[in-house]
């Protein structure tokens, strides 16, 4: 151990990331000689080329730093950054990735060619790669950034865990390939957003014990007395995600060298178990973790304190009480026990009230600070994100209510639906800190150009709304046919009919997506002109001080 | 307000938040999820039901792996238009052997749940192959490779096992006998049909892709269509018991 400030010594951190790795290289190569599935060896091949790279980086950043690294320089706390940025990065990239993907699966709707007869490209199997590139990968890379940054700024504390957040980082991403991969080759337990079979479920666990552990461990290290609302948010979406990830993927593996398991849970029980899931991935994942980034972000681009830290307060206990009931609404009518759908309905309801609460929290927030939305286009994305968020969740509980959910249900409104809150909020809320963030971590004056943030803005905005639009139309108008009699008491229309009339809906949904996608790919040339050749800031941007709630 | 004043202790307290996110978050789940597997009236008492063939189970893996259930439901709900277009509503009794269910969210093509005997092995060999040279205006992808990859039998028998480890009533028998089972159900001259026939009642045994000397992805998938919603016996239920209505 270390016997002087300047000394230099194997921290257990090192060590500890760098023994798990040798485990997990030896665990691959018995997988990858044992295996007679294909996916399943590739799986294990990638698992020891990363355990290895991982073991060599370990090594190779402890004989390179010259000293152990101090807690704090001049009185100042030493944030880690490198992790952050890392997620930062990685999550525009999957961003672009996702959105692609989306378009691609967009127009083989409208033009079924499209799938050109190809097994690892047909719809099927780039659906869930869509929906978890876009959720999981961008989105879970955003929550990762955002939350690593937003704890040590609000704790005043460099991150706990040493080398651990790094595992982390490059962990939950080495999750996604695996998982992304394993769509491709036809790897899956048909879960929706939780597609993933066993092994990536089992190294997605360790990797998220860990993320709250460093979570957890840098909020014991605070120097502040209190624990900021964003870091109430992080918390719960980590500690709920981990309660629903165990549950919903309780499967029993064919045997330890097959990609195949099969679920503990069946039929009705199983369906309760994955909507409890579902809607709680939104929940937890989609809404409170980016309702956290809310909550520091707005304030620190408005430069005006949250709007009532009561609200605040009252908001999250009973959006995080009454979220974890809503699932059953997406089991209307089918053989769920009809108590439990009136459940989900009667708490989807009432979920509406603590939605708007944080939606009022958020754009209150703005109070004596609107002129802004003038002048700072980031502002003005992350303040339509929040409305956007009031949007999808006053929709959400209409949806639910089960006689509009007989017509909505199974249909293109859902998508459109989810989209407002994907594309709208989620992305959204999303570039705005991203836009924050990058100046900031990598110590510019500013974003290359504010110009360019304004195009995205609008481009993106307009593919939004040509998006909902276009699924709104078409979902009401499946539904509808699905349900018209002629007078003679017939079924109007056969299933096909009702499939031909949504072409022109599919075509215009693929250009409102190709909208979005050239938005943000304006935006990730923006961001790489701002880290290549932005200004260096004077001093370190960002803020001396923890951002305050009002009293 | 001094309510709010007590919520100090949450907030200079990480592991109280956490505990108190956690109790938090498990009610809800503990009150709509628990007593699903308990109450009785959950799922209903049928004729009929049988667990999956092996050649039925593994064209319901590859149905789970090409993502069909992503476009196609199998849940007919309890509406008079869908009754009307797809038949019975679907009961909770109907998936009780279903790990992990296939019930769907996304109707891009109609239902499934009840799809077996309405169109002829050759309609599906067909339409799997491209869905186009039957239904003209179809966007569904087309599956050529079923046709092409001779079916992967390796694990049968385990996952048979496995099924049984959590719950699906496969015999000592049935799992041992798996393999054969798999061939004879696409092989109407296999040696091993009395004994397909006698564990898995009403099994339909034929050359499903219409050649029996291979045995395809198709033979499986097909196989696996066909028996949809087949098997309960509706003229014995009896919705308007007072056991099953719920």
């Amino acid at each position: 151990m270390a016997s002087s400030t300047h000394a230099k010594s194997f921290t257990l951190s090192e060590g500890g990331v760098a023994a798990l790795l040798i485990v997990c290289a030896l665990a691959s190569i018995i997988i990858a000689a044992k295996t007679h599935d294909e996916a399943m060896a590739f799986h294990a091949w990638l698992g020891l080329a990363a355990a290895a790279v991982g073991v060599f980086a370990v090594f190779n950043g402890h004989f390179k730093r010259e000293a152990n690294i101090p807690e704090e320089i001049d009185g100042k706390p030493n944030y880690q950054m490198g992790p952050v940025k890392v997620a930062t990065a990685l999550s525009m990239f999957w961003g672009v990735a996702g959105f692609l993907v989306g378009v691609v699966i967009a127009l083989q709707l409208a033009y079924p060619a499209l799938n050109f007869d190809l097994p690892w490209i047909s719809f099927g199997r780039l659906r869930p790669l869509h929906t978890s590139a876009v959720i999981f990968a961008f989105g879970g890379n955003v929550l990762l950034a955002s939350s690593m940054y937003v704890v040590q700024r609000t704790t005043r504390a460099r991150m706990a865990g040493g080398l651990w957040p790094w595992f982390v980082v490059w962990g939950y991403n080495f999750f996604i390939v695996i998982a992304g991969t394993g769509y491709l080759l036809g790897v899956t337990q048909s879960k929706e957003y939780a597609e993933p079979e066993w092994y990536a479920d089992l190294w997605l666990t360790l990797v998220w014990v860990i993320y709250l552990l460093v979570f957890l461990g840098t909020l014991w290290k605070r120097k502040e007395p209190h624990i900021y609302v964003a870091n109430w948010f992080y918390l719960a979406f980590i500690v709920t995600i981990a309660m629903l990830h165990l549950v919903n993927n309780a499967t029993v593996p064919v045997s330890f060298t097959e990609p195949k398991s099969y679920i503990l849970w069946s039929g009705v029980q199983d369906a309760m178990t994955q909507w409890w899931y579902g809607h709680n991935a939104v929940g937890f994942f989609l809404t409170a973790g980016f309702l956290a980034i809310m909550y520091y972000f707005v304030p620190k681009r408005a430069e005006r304190p949250v709007y009532s830290y009561r609200l605040s307060i009252v908001h999250f206990w009973s959006l995080i009480f009454l979220y974890i009931w809503a699932g059953p609404h997406h089991l209307h009518y089918t053989a769920a026990p009809q108590w439990a759908q009136t459940l989900g309905m009667t708490f989807s309801i009432m979920l509406w009230m603590p939605s708007w609460g944080g939606m009022i929290n958020g754009l209150m927030t703005l109070s004596g600070a609107w002129d802004k939305l003038r002048t700072d286009p980031v502002l003005r994305m992350l303040v339509v994100s929040v409305a956007f968020y009031g949007m999808s969740t006053f929709e959400g509980p209409l949806m639910s209510i089960r006689a509009v959910n007989s017509l909505s249900h199974y249909t293109d409104w859902t998508i459109g639906h989810v989209h407002s809150g994907a594309l709208g909020w989620v992305g959204f809320v999303s570039f705005g800190a991203i836009y924050c963030l990058v100046p900031w971590l990598w110590n510019r004056k500013g974003l290359y150009s504010l110009k360019l943030v304004n195009w995205h803005f609008w481009i993106a905005t307009i593919g939004i709304v040509l998006y909902i639009t276009a699924m709104w139309v078409s979902g009401i108008m499946q539904g509808l046919m699905w349900r018209a009699y002629t007078p003679q008491g017939f079924l109007e229309y056969s299933f096909i009919e009702t499939v031909e009339a949504m072409h022109p809906f599919y075509v215009i949904r693929a250009l409102g997506g190709l909208l979005f996608l050239v938005g943000s790919l304006i935006m990730a040339f923006n961001l790489w002109m701002t880290v290549r050749y932005g200004e260096p800031a004077e001093e370190p941007v960002g803020h001396p001080t923890a951002v305050q709630p009002a009293e | 307000m001094s309510l709010m004043n007590r919520h100090e202790i949450f907030e200079k307290n990480s592991i109280i938040l956490t505990v108190g996110i956690l109790i938090v978050v498990a009610i809800g789940g503990l009150v709509e999820l628990a007593p699903n597997f308990y109450l009785k009236s959950t799922v209903e008492k049928v004729e009929g039901m049988r667990p999956y063939t092996p050649l039925e189970m593994a064209g319901r893996n590859i149905y789970i792996r090409e993502g069909c259930y992503l476009c196609h439901s199998q849940m007919i709900r309890t509406l008079r238009d869908e009754v009307e277009r797809y038949g019975h509503y679907s009961l909770a009794a109907e998936s009780m052997y279903d790990h992990p269910f296939q019930w769907g969210s996304k109707r891009t093509g109609p239902d499934l749940a009840r799809v077996g005997g309405k169109y002829s092995d050759d309609w599906h060999h067909d339409h799997l192959i491209n869905p186009r040279s039957v239904v003209p205006e179809s966007i569904m992808p087309g599956y050529p490779w079923l046709a092409r990859n001779e079916l992967d039998i390796t694990d049968i028998s385990a996952d048979l096992a496995t099924n049984s480890v959590v719950g699906v009533p496969y015999t000592e028998e049935m799992i041992e006998n798996a393999r054969a089972d798999l061939f004879a159900q696409a092989n109407p001259d296999a040696e091993g049909v009395d004994g397909l026939e006698e564990r898995y009642p009403g099994a339909q045994i034929r050359a499903f892709d219409g050649n029996a000397r291979t045995l395809t992805e198709m033979d499986a998938v097909i196989a696996y269509l066909q028996m949809l919603g087949t098997l309960v016996d509706f003229s014995a239920y009896d919705d308007q018991a007072d056991v099953n209505l719920r």
